[in-house]
């Protein structure tokens, strides 16, 4: 168990940079989760705390180590793969035993701690059978397995609940995090899918285009995004998004319906509304033509467009009501629930 | 696969080509095997009847065996082949590996180069290669064929083994430095054990070949110690006459270890020539 530091931290291929000047303090027993489209550098990230890559400059910790310089196996770490990369030839219990073989643990503990692995993931009956006899839940879980005997200091996971089915996802979701709260163990887990990432993590990483938008809880993510990105990214229906004007106080919407809110300055601005923060109200101002509606049961998605303009605009409605195709409904929008975003920088204005 | 179990006659005709294929690749086999018994009045006489009690005849065997030099030549030819064999599979998969394993400058180039090989019979460089064992003081040594054949099937080897080994997951190494295996042990634990189909096939494309081959001991160990058997087994054809008997004796005494070796690779052979085409 460890701390983690990441100290400006950049990774070139030749003469282009694919992680900027990352910082990042990762403290003991956290479960961080590093989440971002992909190709935006989050994999190549775990890979350098894993030493798969290089560290091109900045500086990796874990604990009190500078890591940069040490190989994948001197790190104390344990990866679980996205294709869980077991053995082919061996059987579960060797896949498990294999990296403490070459550590020259002696039998007895190595198979102390196989058997006390393979009792944590109730996989102990499927010892002696090859990764091909297995399903793919077993293999993720013998993957871990392969991961907890090591008893690392940190764990990373890349993506690994991507190649189940999602019933099995959302099972192995919770057995990760149990399992992680069980051991407390400094973990590290790539994803792409903000559901998984908003579950898991203690704190996110948003990563986009190897910038780091935002680091912090899942709630300070939705709560008060730190740029579009990231608004956009976290929050499923996603965040709508207007172009706006603030003036005398309060925001101007392109089709002059006006919303009072506490504004610094007078600029133009991208105003976000979560779909869920829409509240009906025969009153409201804010009115949306309804194009296409969603059932989900629990609630209603109402997609359409602001009236007047032909900007996209999405509401979520509790409880399941029924609207026609091209019926107009008004919302109200509370003060607290805005966010205002700079449309050039994208970066969040404070209100 | 299905539809061809659904109808008796596609079966019928798929197996009756394949049958017929068989037996036309197998008859000429027979003919010096059934041959290889009869006298030699029978050998000519009726080349196609199987012995009996009256045209059976040991004789060719006899003189083969007798000549006492053949076990000799069937070491050398034994000695050849698997050295050979193993330098190429073992040089072969350490090459394919770096090709396919590391990021380095002229990777592409230096595999093309390797590859090279395949489109140009090694036969073209004999004269600079006998030229070579002279200087070098290897003729007449079994050395300058394993040389040549180890040189002759490396390219293909190369070429095969490192297709193969691309298609070891990454992850899978990865996996193994973590575990904190050295490049060597990934290499030889992981790796060569994942792609045994296709050493199998490398092993099988280059062991016929060199067991068959007749150009290099010819011209480069013609010496009576170090012969192979298919040099050893042209004693008995001479230009005037030819003991037919003994040739096909030796013939037939020949096919034994190719037969023996195919039977021990070939289970992995079928494998390694479907894997990818069929999941």
């Amino acid at each position: 168990m460890a701390e983690i530091h990441l100290t400006d931290l950049t990774k070139s291929y030749g003469p282009t940079e694919v992680l900027h000047h990352i910082e990042g303090h990762i403290q003991d027993g956290e479960f961080i989760v590093i989440v971002g489209p992909s190709g935006c550098g989050k994999s190549t990230l775990l890979r350098m705390v894993a030493g798969l890559e290089t560290v091109s400059s900045g500086e990796i910790r874990i604990g009190e180590r500078r890591v940069n310089e040490l190989e994948p196996s001197e790190r104390d770490i344990a990866m679980v793969f996205q294709n869980y990369a077991l053995y082919p030839h061996m059987s579960v219990r060797a896949n498990m035993a294999y990296g403490l073989k070459i550590r020259k643990l002696s039998q007895a503990e190595i198979n102390r701690r196989v058997e006390e692995a393979a009792d944590i993931l109730e996989i102990r009956q499927y010892l002696d059978r090859k990764p091909r006899q297995l399903s793919g839940g077993q293999r993720q879980r013998v993957a871990m397995g392969r991961a907890i005997v090591r008893d690392p200091q940190v764990f990373l996971f890349d993506e690994p609940l991507s190649n189940l089915d999602a019933k099995l996802r959302v099972q192995m979701r919770l057995e990760i995090r149990k399992l992680q709260q069980r051991l407390g163990v400094t973990s590290i887990y790539v994803t792409h899918d903000q559901v998984e990432a908003m579950t898991l993590g203690d704190r996110l990483m948003v990563l986009n285009g190897g910038y780091v938008e935002q680091f912090g809880t899942p709630i300070e993510l939705y709560d008060r995004p730190a740029s579009i990105f990231v608004a956009g990214f976290i929050g499923s229906p996603a965040m709508n998004f207007l172009p706006a004007e603030v003036k005398d106080g309060s925001v101007v919407l392109s089709n002059g319906v006006i919303i009072p809110v506490e504004s610094p300055k007078e600029a133009n601005v991208t105003l976000g509304i979560r779909p869920e923060h829409l509240q009906p109200e025969p009153e409201g101002a804010i009115a949306l033509q309804v194009e296409m509606v969603e059932q989900l049961g629990a609630n209603t998605l109402l997609h359409g467009t602001l009236q007047g303009t032909d900007k996209a605009l999405t509401a979520s409605v509790a409880g399941h009501a029924t609207y026609e195709n091209g019926e107009f409904v008004n919302f109200s929008a509370p003060a607290s629930m805005l966010h205002l975003f700079d449309p050039e920088t994208e970066s969040r204005l404070e209100l | 696969m299905s539809s061809a179990r659904k109808r008796p006659f596609n079966t019928l005709a798929m197996h009756g080509a394949l049958i017929l294929y068989t037996l036309i690749a197998l008859f000429p086999v027979f003919v010096i095997l059934i041959n290889s018994f009869k006298t030699r009045k029978k050998i000519f006489r009726e080349p196609l009847a199987l012995p009996d009690a009256e045209s059976f005849s040991l004789v060719g065997y006899q003189t083969v065996l007798k000549q006492g030099d053949f076990f000799l030549y069937f070491q050398n030819s034994l000695i050849v082949t698997v050295a050979s064999l193993a330098l190429v599979l073992l040089f072969g998969a350490m090459a394919a590996f770096a090709l396919s394993e590391y990021r380095f400058r002229g990777n592409l180039l230096m595999g093309l180069y390797l590859a090279l090989g395949i489109m140009i019979p090694i036969r073209i460089g004999t004269v600079a290669i006998l030229d070579l064992m002279v200087s070098t003081g290897l003729v007449n040594t079994l050395w300058a064929l394993i040389l040549v054949y180890t040189a002759q099937g490396l390219p293909l080897a190369v070429f095969i083994l490192s297709e193969f080994m691309r298609q070891v997951s990454n992850d899978l190494k990865d996996a193994a430095r973590i575990d904190g295996l050295s490049e060597y042990t990934i290499f030889g634990r992981i790796v060569l054990p994942l792609v045994r189909p296709a050493l199998a096939t490398v092993a099988v494309f280059n062991m016929i070949p060199i067991w068959n081959d007749l150009w290099f001991p010819l011209i480069l160990a013609p010496a009576e110690e170090v012969k192979t058997l298919t040099l050893g087994s042209q004693v008995f054809i001479g230009q005037f006459v030819t003991d037919w008997n003994a040739v096909l004796s030796a013939l037939s005494m020949a096919i034994l270890p190719v037969l023996l070796l195919y039977v021990i690779f070939s289970r992995q052979l079928i494998r390694g020539l479907t894997s990818g085409a069929v999941k």
